[in-house]
């Protein structure tokens, strides 16, 4: 299944293995804080329905 | 206007500051440089012109940030903003002041400069030239770059991460003026394109900074 | 603070919110095959051998870099003139991911470079002019994090876009001179490939492209949410606080 890369091998393999860590870490990231904000906002919704 | 500009330079000569540190600060980078790149007269006369407009370039940041720091410390900011005179006006005497203190002794300093770094005879002429045409324009830039960090309390580290992508333009077109000058090769085009970009950050620049120092007195 | 300062905000959650999983997941799908089809299902270069099938992931991360800073520009000018806050907010959101995209075409093209060009840096226009974007990206970001106020953030911030917008395409000119003026005309020959391509790599390119600009559209949708969460939890703690 694999392509034969050739001499370029590593460099090709790093460029899509870079890459690909970056776009995941950007969703990862963008998506864990966008959890997070929301859960917060949540709490402090709940909290000021609490107590007016 | 005027009074503003007098005022403006007769603080900067009293607090000392704006013509000895700058002047000394150049004078250190410059003199830094053969001991990294090592004393070859072939190597630094090569590396002169950049190496001068870099120095310039960060002699001029480093009195950035008291251009609008100081009048905001002591309240004179909000006055000059209800002051008859535009906020643009403000921004671009601040501005001209700023030059008057640190470009020009920097221009006028430099040519000496250049004999410690072996600069060709040739090129003189154009880092003079090139410092006095595009300097008002790091002086300008910088003077934007200040009055968006005024309100910020550590604001210095930050303008110079904002304003030195600014300086590119400037930087490469002074550079490569001097450099042809030094090959011999006709400067005229950098040159123009230095005076351009100055001029065009005289014309539009002093409205950002009035908008950015505006929004900061809010 | 008034409702209305809401409204808007909230018709943009409720519209996007929706949409998020369709555009995402339509991007992850674009990438998928994009970056399949490249990967496995193209030849490679007579000339750059297989470091061709970098172009996949190169081309359409520059390509989404500029359009970030372009579309920074556009919410910034519409912040500054109609006082949206979500405008605001969006570029703010963006900024983030062109830094990202910018470093991967740099970082890309490093790699490319090393065995096609022998270097992995060379201070060719195009090169250095994306190293002078990613420092005005960072600038950006770090005047953002420095301000407290949001308003005051936002408008300090869509000022500084404009005027960075107006020196980058200066430098970006700028950078062209100055190397041809060094070089004289023997620069390093940016021979991207994506002009003279054929077929059959243009299709997964094209694909690849599409999927990059659908990942950022909904990026966007997503951090920009965030980001007016992020804002109307600080405004109501500010007021129980009082």
């Amino acid at each position: 299944m694999m392509p034969e890369l050739g001499d370029y091998a590593a460099e090709v393999l790093s460029a899509y293995a870079a890459s690909l860590l970056l776009l995941v870490a950007l969703v990862g990231l963008s998506l864990r804080r966008s959890r997070k904000v929301r859960a917060q906002l949540d709490a402090v919704e709940a909290r000021r329905k609490d107590a007016p | 206007m005027i009074a503003l500009l007098k005022r403006d330079l007769a603080l900067a000569v009293r607090a000392g500051g704006g013509f000895g540190l700058g002047l000394a600060f150049f004078l250190i980078v410059v003199v830094l440089v053969p001991f990294g790149v090592g004393p070859e007269a072939a190597v630094l006369s090569r590396i002169a012109p950049g190496i001068l407009w870099v120095a310039a370039l960060l002699a001029a940041l480093l009195s950035l940030d008291r251009i609008f720091a100081l009048d905001f410390e002591d309240g004179s900011l909000p006055l000059l903003a209800t002051s008859p005179l535009p906020l643009e006006g403000v921004a671009l005497i601040k501005g001209a002041a700023h030059w008057i203190t640190t470009g020009l002794p920097l221009t006028l300093a430099a040519p000496a400069l250049g004999f410690l770094l072996n600069m060709a005879p040739g090129a003189y002429l154009w880092l003079l030239l090139s410092l006095a045409l595009g300097t008002p324009a790091l002086s300008m830039i910088g003077t934007f770059g200040a009055a968006l960090t005024v309100g910020l309390r550590r604001g210095g580290l930050l303008m110079s991460l904002l304003v030195l992508p600014l300086y590119v333009p400037t930087l490469i077109f002074g550079a490569e003026a001097v450099q042809r000058g030094a090959a011999g090769l006709p400067a005229t085009t950098p040159l123009l394109m230095v005076a351009g970009i100055t001029l065009g950050c005289y014309a539009l620049l002093p409205f950002a900074a009035a908008a950015a120092l505006r929004v900061n007195l809010r | 603070m008034s409702i209305w300062e809401y409204a808007n905000p909230k018709k943009f959650i409720a519209t996007s919110t929706p949409l998020v999983p369709w555009v995402m997941g339509l991007a992850v799908a674009g990438l998928v095959v994009g970056l399949v089809w490249g990967f496995f299902f193209t030849p490679d270069d007579y000339r750059q051998g297989s470091t061709v099938k970098i172009i996949y992931l190169h081309v359409p991360a520059a390509l989404m870099a500029i359009n970030a800073w372009f579309m920074m520009l556009v919410a910034s000018l519409i912040w500054l003139v109609r006082r949206h806050h979500v405008s605001a907010l969006a570029a703010r959101a963006a900024a983030p991911i062109g830094v990202v995209m910018t470093l991967i075409a740099l970082l890309t093209g490093a790699i490319w470079g090393q065995p096609m060009w022998g270097t992995w840096w060379a201070w060719d226009p195009r090169l250095t002019s994306f190293l002078i974007l990613f420092l005005f990206y960072l600038g950006y970001i770090a005047l953002w994090e420095a301000i407290d106020d949001p308003d005051t953030a936002a408008d300090l911030t869509s000022v500084l876009c404009i005027v960075g917008s107006v020196f980058a395409v200066l430098s970006r000119y700028a950078v062209r001179f100055w190397n041809q003026g060094l070089h004289q005309g023997t620069s390093v020959p940016v021979a991207t490939g994506g002009r003279t391509v054929d077929d059959v790599f243009f299709v997964p390119l094209v694909i690849c492209m599409v999927a990059f600009g659908l990942l950022f559209v909904g990026l966007v949708l997503i951090r920009t949410t965030t980001e007016i969460r992020a804002r109307r939890m600080r405004a109501l703690e500010a007021r129980m606080r009082r």
